[in-house]
């Protein structure tokens, strides 16, 4: 097997990527899982060599390159302090594909990938089933008795306290459909469409509705196409190629008909994905040309408000916090938005915003890496906490589900529920609008 | 018991790699070529499981590769005798900031940038900057003697060093110099160990000189259309009696690629770049820096911009640091050399580099610490293309060969390493490889110590 991995590696991953790795090292202060281990197994250089010596035949236990490749969190951080260029991003993910291709179907971790993602994330309408069921198991006082009952003490401690801060999923029936948000400008001064995105129009429907009134409110009609999809990145970062393409011509296909100058993303994980639709679909003919013109119009909601002037065309106010923001990995390092979620959260009034050292490294969330790799997850985890801690803040702000997760988990670990909440930037603008400007229309 | 089983029995099994991962991923440092694999990586956390280490490998004849962080353009940390990679992460602690003395005592994987910056916030200066003073290890430029864009003025980290505790290969531990400023009990030990490379023994501690923070800086960016009137501003800044804290050089090719990674709007039509900074009281340094617009202007620059702000001063100098990186991005391979020449014969050899690329048809971009010398001409090719190789080969013999007529050195800041030692015979003669071999053999009989580095196997070899 490990002859015909090699093979698919000569066959795909190119040697003058691998190559423009020059071993500078520049990319390991960036990288945390070398911070976390000063192991350069875990470091971007050392996975690229790790891949190299596949490529080349001349590791005999590819496995060991695999789990190396495992713990890499896909935060792509090493791409922009790289100054070769190295697309290690392309070449992890089209890794990761070979493995997975190759891999053995009794393996445990597969069994719970084809689970959480096929049957969930590949319909919207399963996930909408499946969260129903995780309201009902709410609602229902199951929650409570479970608790009582500490059902979930079987389980690692994470995962109980991930439980812990699921947020409270929507009824059903106040998930509209209804598919088009007009301006709340006299005139308009966008036309952009929607993407929902699987977690977001489910667990975090509100986060979603925040957008669209703030997307209204800065002068943009709104529509939201009916047939998109899950984006697809949970199986792109796991290996699910196939999955991964499928999904990205459906969404093509759902958006390439509403005429629209933006597709706004509020998650950065996703957003990064859809931007990277073009590579994906790359050596396909029919789709390329349709890729690109998709990935052309994806921009992340915190740029269009920027772009639109929101925060000087609407009053933002909100009581005194310590607000501090933990960026999206992938919002950052592959769609380069770092500045207009830090400007929108400066600009409301009252609030006093601290950023927090490292700010700009991953929380430990990377899709399901939490549920993959929980120790190192935890350790980067916990190690982003204290760096939380130095600025007092009470509120952490981010603009990715997964990392809302995280920080509510990191919240619950060091038990500061009461004192400290993590919120989606889309919310957190939203509140501070709501008081003033619903008087002033 | 095999001499892994023993070394696990000191320093414990979890800080023991023999995983082929783990051999892959040290196989390598930032020089091109060299690549081979240790038999184990080891960790130890303390002087002493150095000493016990140090007597296991030296019993059963293992190699000993140190290793900071791997950045070294020299094959100075490729294993390519086996044996044992030894890391200093779990020995990255800075033990004592003594502001009475100005001295900072520090384990050897403390990461030169978390030294400077730690000073500074006392109002102190660790001067030696080499561009990868983010990653690189305080172990590993004491070991290679770095240089960096400060060396012009503050000089190189030789000039820093004022003491080093080291463990040699008969498990000795050596105690040289120390806090005292002036120390001339006997020979100076702690020189003879700064640049040894790994070859004369592992350093476990290390007490460095600070001196007080420059009040102020400014930051000076001039652009030529021809690398010689670069040059010419370079020898007149020095000609001045101008000393700067920073006399960069950059030539178009780098600028371009420099550019492309950084955008932070390098004249890209221009030939050449230099990048100068000067620091101390205000006044001086303002007077300083127009003096040197005004040479510059002089001497045909185009433009010249003085940074506004600390943070765009600070864009200039990190895009500098990005050079190397960012020239690597545009071949496969990315070979960069570091012959050196006497400050005034900076232009000469500008020009004979160009030369030099012309006539073995060689892709070559300069840049480089022009205001000490020292250059950093870097082939763009590929290793697979065999015989465009052997031009380069070639081409780099020839540019060490001028280096030395003028002369300069083989090597100004990054050392000998396996790369440079078929060369170091050029530059200190048959009777300085005899001298440094017999200097080798008293320290390390047994040649466990970075085996294969600094001396050549056919020019005076040692192994063997
Ligand atoms: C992009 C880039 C830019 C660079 N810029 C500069 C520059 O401006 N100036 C400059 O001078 N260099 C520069 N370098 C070269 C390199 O960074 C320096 O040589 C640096 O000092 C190496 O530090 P390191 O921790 O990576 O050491 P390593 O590369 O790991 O080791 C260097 C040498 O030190 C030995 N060593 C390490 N630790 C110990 C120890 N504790 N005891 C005994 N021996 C030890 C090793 O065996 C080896 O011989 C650059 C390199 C890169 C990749
Ligand atoms: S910064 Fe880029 S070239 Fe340098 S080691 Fe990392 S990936 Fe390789
Ligand atoms: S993607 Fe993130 S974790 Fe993976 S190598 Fe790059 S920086 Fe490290």
């Amino acid at each position: 097997m490990s002859e015909s991995i090699t093979q698919a590696f000569q066959e795909r991953i190119s040697e003058d990527e691998l190559l423009n790795c020059m071993k500078c090292g520049f990319c390991l202060p960036a990288c945390p899982t070398y911070v976390e281990t000063q192991d350069e197994v875990h470091s971007p250089r050392g996975r690229i060599s790790l891949m190299m010596a596949v490529r080349d035949g001349e590791i005999d236990d590819v496995h060991e390159v695999e789990e190396s490749l495992n713990v890499c969190l896909g935060c792509r951080a090493c791409e922009p302090a790289c100054p070769a260029g190295v697309n290690y991003g392309e070449m992890l993910e089209e890794a990761r594909a070979i493995f997975y291709e190759h891999k053995d179907k009794a393996i445990r971790e597969k069994a719970l990938r084809k689970t959480t993602l096929n049957t969930l994330f590949t319909d919207q309408d399963k996930i909408g089933k499946a969260t129903s069921l995780l309201r009902f198991y709410q609602r229902s006082g199951l929650q409570k008795t479970a608790r009582k009952l500490k059902v979930m003490n079987f389980f690692p401690e994470h995962m109980q306290q991930m439980e812990r801060v699921l947020p409270e999923v929507p009824k059903r029936t106040k998930q509209h459909r209804e598919s088009t948000f007009p301006s709340e400008t006299t005139q308009t001064k966008a036309t952009v469409a929607m993407f929902k995105g699987c977690l977001m129009d489910t667990l975090f429907y509100d986060t979603n509705q925040s957008t669209i009134a703030l997307l209204n409110r800065a002068g943009c009609d709104v529509v939201v196409p009916d047939t998109q999809g899950c984006c697809g990145a949970l199986h792109g970062h796991s290996g699910e190629k196939s999955g991964a393409v499928e999904l990205a011509k459906q969404n093509i296909e759902a958006f390439e008909t509403a005429d629209v100058d933006y597709i706004i993303t509020n998650a950065g994980g996703c957003g990064a994905f859809l931007h990277d639709y073009d590579h994906l679909l790359k050596n396909d003919p029919d789709w390329a040309e349709r890729a690109k013109a998709f990935t052309d119009k994806i921009v992340d909601f915190s740029s269009v408000l920027m772009e639109l002037d929101f925060p000087n065309e609407v009053p933002l106010i909100i009581d005194p916090q310590i607000i501090t923001y933990q960026d999206s990995c992938h919002l950052r390092n592959v769609l380069c938005v770092a500045e207009a979620p830090r400007q929108l959260i400066q600009a409301i009034q009252g609030g006093g915003y601290v950023e927090m050292p490292h700010a700009d490294q991953c929380c430990g969330s990377a899709g399901i890496y939490n549920l993959t790799q929980p120790e190192m997850s935890m350790q980067i985890l916990d190690h982003k906490m204290k760096n939380v801690d130095t600025t007092s803040a009470t509120t952490i702000v981010t603009t990715n589900p997964g990392c809302l997760l995280q920080m509510k988990l990191g919240i619950e670990r060091t038990e500061q529920t009461d004192t400290m909440r993590a919120v989606h930037l889309a919310d957190l603008l939203l509140e501070a609008l709501s008081t003033d400007d619903l008087n002033s229309g | 018991m095999t001499w892994i089983q023993e070394i696990r029995q000191i320093v414990g099994d979890k800080h023991v790699q023999t995983k082929q991962s783990s051999l892959h991923s040290y196989a390598y440092d930032a020089t091109p070529n060299f690549n081979a694999k240790p038999e184990a990586v080891v960790a130890p956390a303390s002087e002493q499981e150095i000493k016990k280490i140090v007597t296991v490998c030296d019993n059963h004849q293992v190699p000993i590769v140190p290793r900071g962080s791997g950045t070294n353009l020299a094959a100075g940390t490729t294993p390519t005798q086996g044996g044992v990679v030894l890391l200093f992460h779990r020995m990255n602690q800075i033990l004592e900031l003594d502001e009475n003395n100005l001295t900072i005592t520090v384990q050897p994987g403390v990461i030169t940038g978390d030294i400077c910056q730690t000073v500074e916030a006392k109002g102190l200066f660790y001067p030696p900057d080499p561009s990868s003073m983010k990653i690189s290890t305080i172990g590993g430029n004491i070991n290679e003697n770095s240089g960096g864009l400060r060396g012009l003025k503050y000089g190189v980290t030789k000039d820093y060093v004022l003491g080093v505790n080291a463990v040699l290969a008969n498990g000795d531990v050596i105690r040289a110099g120390g806090k005292n400023v002036k120390d001339v009990a006997g020979y100076d030990l702690t020189s003879l160990f700064v640049g040894s490379e790994g070859t004369l023994g592992i350093i476990t501690e290390a007490t460095l000189k600070l001196v007080p923070l420059p009040e102020s800086k400014q930051t000076l960016l001039a652009s030529f259309d021809s690398i010689e009137r670069a040059a010419e501003t370079v020898s007149q800044v020095i000609a001045n009696k101008l000393t700067p804290a920073t006399l960069e050089f950059i030539d178009r090719a780098t600028i371009q690629a420099v550019e492309d990674y950084s955008h932070v709007g390098l004249p890209t039509d221009a030939e050449a770049v230099l990048l100068i900074e000067q620091d101390g009281p205000p006044s001086i340094c303002e007077h300083d820096i127009q003096l040197i617009q005004g040479i510059a202007v002089e001497h045909g620059a185009i433009t010249t911009q003085i940074a506004e702000t600390e943070e765009r001063a600070a864009q200039l100098r990190e895009a500098r640091r990005s050079a190397l990186s960012a020239l690597a991005k545009r071949s496969p391979t990315t070979i960069l050399e570091d012959a050196t020449v006497p400050r005034s014969e900076i232009a000469t050899m500008v020009k004979a580099i160009e030369a030099i690329a012309l006539e073995y048809e060689v892709n070559i971009a300069t840049f480089g610490h022009a205001g000490d010398g020292n250059l950093h001409p870097t082939c763009m090719t590929d290793l697979r293309d065999k015989s465009e190789w052997e031009r380069v080969e070639a081409a780099f013999a020839a540019i060490f060969q001028k280096a030395i007529d003028l002369g300069g050195t083989i090597t100004g800041e990054h050392g000998v390493g396996e790369m440079k030692s078929p060369y170091l015979a050029w530059k200190v003669g048959d009777e300085g490889i005899n001298l440094m071999k017999q200097i080798k053999d008293a320290f390390d009989p047994q040649h466990i110590m970075n085996p294969g580095k600094l001396f050549h196997r056919s020019g005076g070899e040692v192994d063997e």
